[in-house]
């Protein structure tokens, strides 16, 4: 419980100092810090059971079909890193208290600091690893906004904008990986992961997953050749930069690799993977770091370095190398917090953090200067400082490792460590000795706020160094034993001897200062080379990404929707066309139905009317009789193939449908001018035929075939009757059965009909289209006088109670019998059309009642309602009932909750489809259309 | 029977899709019926083709065909409705808004119409 809520802390508290801003910067300031401090004691509380060696895990299930739990759990290297998470963030927040300048918004930066604090601290406490993966894109997330938190700054933006580029790249490979790893473990539990190496190291996905994890790892540490986010991610406030770049964020994809190293470590492909990246990296970093002016560029490119060394420790895969690897984690986190909150305050003191135009600073600012130079003579590894004593057991490190040849390695790490002196002295030396230069302002030593933070840091540099069996040696234990899986005792001594590594480490130093030495003129050689400007190189790729998505884009959607749908109809054919290549071809073995001469003749009319619907398209009144036709003949087709319940609904559709394309076409032009080429018709012949020609056979091959698996259907014959009292198997599963489906199918149909609505009323509201259809009305031709015949109207008027009556006949019945209310909504609704077309719109509308809107409504609410009736006897949704009433002349009658669920169905589908016909209907009013004030018209002008 | 259902649902898919393909609102609600009628008749006969075997149960009744399949189609058709009557009003929308039938935006004169009469 405690776990988790040291995770959610920060997420919890990061809307309270933007709150607590009205009350003043300090309470915002102090708010934030409260909540890390909060997370910090709760951790201390967890510490002593960690340090004892306990496993700490709690674990909560969120989507256990998917293996996502919400698990935590607190080992030593969780505590190691929650620790730095959590203590720098209170350094941090106090820092930036006084660093902030008024016209920054205190209470945004300190929101996202605590939710990138956050996200971290649940990285490092996830036990489960999708939920790892979730934190660590809120790092990526969350960092983006921090390093883009001066957004008016074109850097800031451009160097949030990398970094997430970046990051959320690797976090993409990272999350194959992991899929990877979780599927050869059998779980996404890091407590079942981390027992399974052998299975995992030797199944064939390991490479696979090692890449995609380390791309993911090295994406986040900025290794080689990904290393160059970090130096633009400089261009956020430095607490930012101490915070991220130094202490957490850098850190992550190192503790990925500490975390997975007792899975993954010890293969070959790790050693050169990881090793070769961070000793490229360490050496890179170093050099280019070394020629930096920018004080902060100098520091990130030294972080490069560092984050080089850890990684190139971790390759090493030994448990000894690992646990250094854990002691310079610590070591690093504190002489590089305390190293750029210094150049933060160099920077706000004295305006500038360009080497070129600072020197003599010491005497300016002998406080800041204490603090720069224990820091970086700990970052040069001077001895007794803490980064002394982590170099030297790096160093002896290397001459252990298991692979090359054995004086690379160690001769490699002194070259780094070498240049690793050389720009630590040009940061301290250029930057506080020297005769002062004239810099912006004239520098001092800042207040207690700015100088406490970093002031601890070195306090903790010279702690560590001087005693680090005492201070330090314990928590690296737990992490390194946590790490390893192997209990660790480090001896840490700054003495061992007349050794190699001692010998190294002397080398560097004296290697280092000789470079320092050197550097005006080494820095003129640099200069004058070429080298690539990695944002260049990056701008450069993006762009063409960008531009080639979309020249991809309007090659294949340009806006016109043909072309669009003409490359969907190739691409599908061609997909289907690769399957059926792909696959046996043997013929089906279903015995067939034999051709009779009835619905073979039916046949015929069908293929001909589609046939003509096509090649007469452009008389748009032949094409549409032609639906008409074809969906008549399929209605019979239906019924003569033991489908009576589509019969009818098919018919009373096809009535509705063909009334609404001619009201439509009422004004549209008649005719579709011929314009497509003769070459641009055989393509769509082309493609529309081998389509055809595909579904064709895929429905042969479909039907000469009995079903690959059985027909779950037999559970619904055999049910329908006990189980939802109906003999008519599609009634039952429409309303009972799959009624859930039936009542979300209603719904949508409702909102098909709103919609319309809602458009219909956009284009009355006053505009051109309003416009238009007035000026369409005036300019048409005189008609036929005859629009409300009599005849018609007493036909109609007579017919409608009859159709009434069929209505309800057939919804009563449906249950048992072909019907149901989907048909008896549609006969109802063209009863009422038929009024509307003898008598007029106008004449109609004033003589009904009921809103069709409040139809619709009152569907989907019967239809729910009953649904929801179960629950008062405790049962699912849509649970159905029924039985039989016995009334006195009549027959046993029998009564369902189905039925009334089907009367909600009548009554969406009667609204739905009247509301369609009525909004089609008003258009042609706005189109001038008269309203009659008789039900026929009557001619009587001309006759008094 | 089966081969004439499957020249029918394979003609139907044909011309519906020649005529979605005509740049015009109106063929292309037409094609898109034909189109739903092909695709109704696939999904139905998926559950094969019987006759004289409707899913009513009956005592007398010597077998059954599949009901599964003519639900979906029931609810397919009622759901076919609802689109085609969206389309079609969307291209009296289009129609009277822009007045112009293309289904096209193009920078070709064929598209001009569509743009020139908004701003009109």
């Amino acid at each position: 419980m405690t776990l988790a809520l040291i995770a959610a802390l920060p997420f919890l508290g990061a809307f309270l100092p933007a709150l607590m801003l009205r009350a003043g910067r300090n309470a915002s300031a102090a708010s934030a810090f409260c909540v890390s401090a909060l997370g910090f004691v709760l951790l201390c509380f967890q510490a002593p059971a960690v340090l004892r060696g306990e496993v700490v895990l709690a674990s909560w299930q969120w989507l256990p079909a998917l293996g996502l739990t919400l698990g935590f759990r607190l080992d030593g290297l969780g505590l190691l890193f929650a620790g730095l998470i959590l203590g720098i963030g209170m350094l941090v927040i106090l820092y930036a208290r006084f660093y902030l300048a008024k016209s920054d918004p205190m209470g945004q930066f300190y929101t996202f600091l605590l939710l990138f604090q956050g996200a971290m601290t649940g990285i490092v406490l996830s036990d489960n690893i999708l939920l790892l993966l979730v934190f660590w894109e809120l790092t990526s997330l969350s960092s983006f906004l921090l390093i883009g938190f001066w957004s008016h700054l074109p850097a800031g933006r451009q160097g949030a904008r990398m970094a997430l580029a970046v990051t959320g790249g690797g976090g993409l490979a990272l999350i194959g990986g992991m899929l990877i790893l979780g599927q050869i473990a059998g779980s996404y539990d890091l407590s079942v992961i981390l027992t399974k190496a052998d299975l995992i190291q030797s199944s064939p996905l390991y490479l696979p997953a090692l890449i995609l994890i380390l791309l993911g790892a090295f994406t986040k540490s900025a290794q080689f050749p990904f290393h160059f986010w970090l130096p633009h991610a400089m261009a956020a406030p430095t607490p930012v930069s101490a915070y991220l770049h130094s202490a957490t964020m850098v850190k992550a994809g190192i503790f990925l690799m500490a975390r997975l190293w007792p899975v993954l470590s010890g293969s070959p492909e790790w050693f050169w993977i990881v090793t070769g990246t961070g000793l490229a990296t360490m050496l890179i970093g170093a050099k280019i770091a070394f020629f930096q002016n920018d004080l902060k560029a100098l520091l990130a490119f030294s972080t490069v370095s560092h984050l080089g060394l850890i990684t190139m420790l971790l390759g090493l895969g030994t448990p000894a190398a690992a646990t250094v690897a854990m002691f310079h984690i610590l070591n690093h986190a504190t002489f590089k917090a305390a190293l750029f909150l210094t150049a933060g305050i160099v920077d706000h003191e004295t305006g500038t953090r360009d080497l070129a135009r600072l020197g003599g600073l010491r005497r300016a600012m002998p406080l800041t200067f204490a603090i720069a130079a224990i820091a970086s003579l700990s970052m040069a590894g001077v001895p007794p400082l803490n980064g002394f004593l982590s170099k030297e057991m790096m160093l002896e490190e290397t001459l252990h490792a298991g692979y090359g040849p054995a004086w690379l390695l160690p001769a490699l790490a002194t070259f780094g460590a070498l240049w690793s002196v050389a720009y630590s002295l040009r940061f301290l030396l250029h930057g506080f000795f020297g005769n002062p230069a004239k810099t912006p302002q004239k520098p001092h030593d800042p207040g207690i706020g700015l100088w406490a933070a970093p002031a601890l840091l070195a306090g903790l540099v010279v702690l560590i160094g001087l005693l680090p069996m005492t201070s330090a040696a314990w928590l690296v234990n737990a992490a390194a034993s946590a790490t390893t899986g192997t209990v660790v005792a480090v001896k840490i001594a700054h003495w061992h001897g007349l050794t190699a590594a001692l010998g190294m480490s002397l080398a560097a130093l004296a290697g280092g200062a000789v470079l320092f030495a050197l550097s005006p003129r080494l820095a003129a050689l640099w200069n004058a080379a070429p080298r690539p400007d990695a944002k260049r190189i990056f701008d450069s790729a993006i762009n063409g990404l960008a531009r080639s998505a979309t020249r991809l884009n309007d090659a294949a959607h340009d806006g016109s929707f043909t072309r669009a749908t003409a490359i969907a109809i190739a691409t599908i054919t061609a997909a289907a066309l690769c399957a059926f290549a792909g696959g046996s071809h043997a013929a089906g073995s279903r015995a067939l139905l034999p051709v009779t001469p009835v619905p073979a003749i039916g046949w015929l009319l069908l293929v001909t009317a589609a046939a003509l619907a096509a090649i007469l398209h452009r008389n748009r009144l032949l094409s549409l009789l032609m639906v008409g036709v074809i969906g008549l003949i399929l209605s019979v087709g239906f019924a003569w193939l033991s489908a009576p319940d589509l019969a009818l609904t098919q018919i009373t559709v096809e009535v509705v449908t063909v009334i609404l394309m001619l009201l439509a076409l009422h004004f549209l032009p008649k005719e579709t001018p011929r314009e497509s080429t003769t070459p641009r018709r055989i393509r769509d012949i082309t493609l529309s035929g081998a389509a055809g020609l595909a579904i064709a056979a895929l429905s042969y091959a479909l039907m000469t075939r009995a079903p690959a698996f059985p027909p779950i259907s037999a559970f619904h014959l055999a049910q329908s009757k006990p189980g939802a009292g109906g003999t008519n198997a599609v009634n039952t599963i429409i309303v009972d059965f799959r009624g859930y489906d039936t009542f979300g199918e209603i719904i949508v149909l409702g909102i098909a009909a709103l919609i319309i609505f809602a458009l219909t009323e956009s284009l009355l509201a006053p505009g051109p289209a309003s416009r238009r259809l007035a000026a369409f009305g005036a300019s048409r031709p005189a008609r036929a006088g005859d629009r409300h015949p009599l005849l018609m109207v007493m036909a109609t008027r007579f017919l409608l109670p009859f159709a009434l009556v069929v209505a309800v006949f057939i919804f009563l019945r449906g249950h048992n019998l072909p019907g149901g209310g989907f048909v008896a909504g549609l006969v109802v609704a063209i009863a009422y059309l038929m009024q509307y077309l003898a008598s007029g719109l106008g004449w109609t509308e004033t003589r009904q009642r009921i809103a069709f809107h409040s139809l619709i409504g009152a569907g989907v609410l019967v239809a729910g309602l009953t649904g929801a009736g179960a629950w008062l006897w405790g049962l699912p949704f849509l649970t159905s009932n029924y039985g039989y009433i016995h009334l006195w002349p009549l027959d046993a009658f029998e009564w369902a909750t189905a039925a009334v669920f089907d009367l909600g169905v009548f009554l969406t589908v009667l609204g739905a489809v009247m509301l369609v016909l009525n909004s089609l209907g008003r258009l042609a009013r706005r189109a001038g259309e008269s309203v009659a004030r008789t039900p026929y018209d009557l001619d009587m002008g001309e006759g008094l | 029977m089966e081969a004439l259902v499957a020249i029918a649902i394979g003609l139907l898919t044909a011309t519906g899709l020649y005529l979605i393909l005509r740049q015009r609102t109106f063929p292309l609600v037409v094609g898109l019926s034909l189109v739903s009628y092909a695709v109704n008749l696939f999904l139905f006969a998926s559950g094969r083709l019987a006759a004289g075997v409707p899913p009513i149960i009956d005592k007398a009744a010597s077998g059954y065909t599949d009901p599964l399949p003519q639900a979906l189609v029931l609810t397919a058709i009622v759901i076919s409705f609802g689109m085609t009557a969206v389309i079609v009003i969307m291209a009296l929308g289009a129609w009277f808004t822009g007045g112009d039938d293309h289904t096209d935006f193009s920078d070709g004169a064929s598209g001009e119409g569509a743009s020139g009469d908004r701003d009109a």
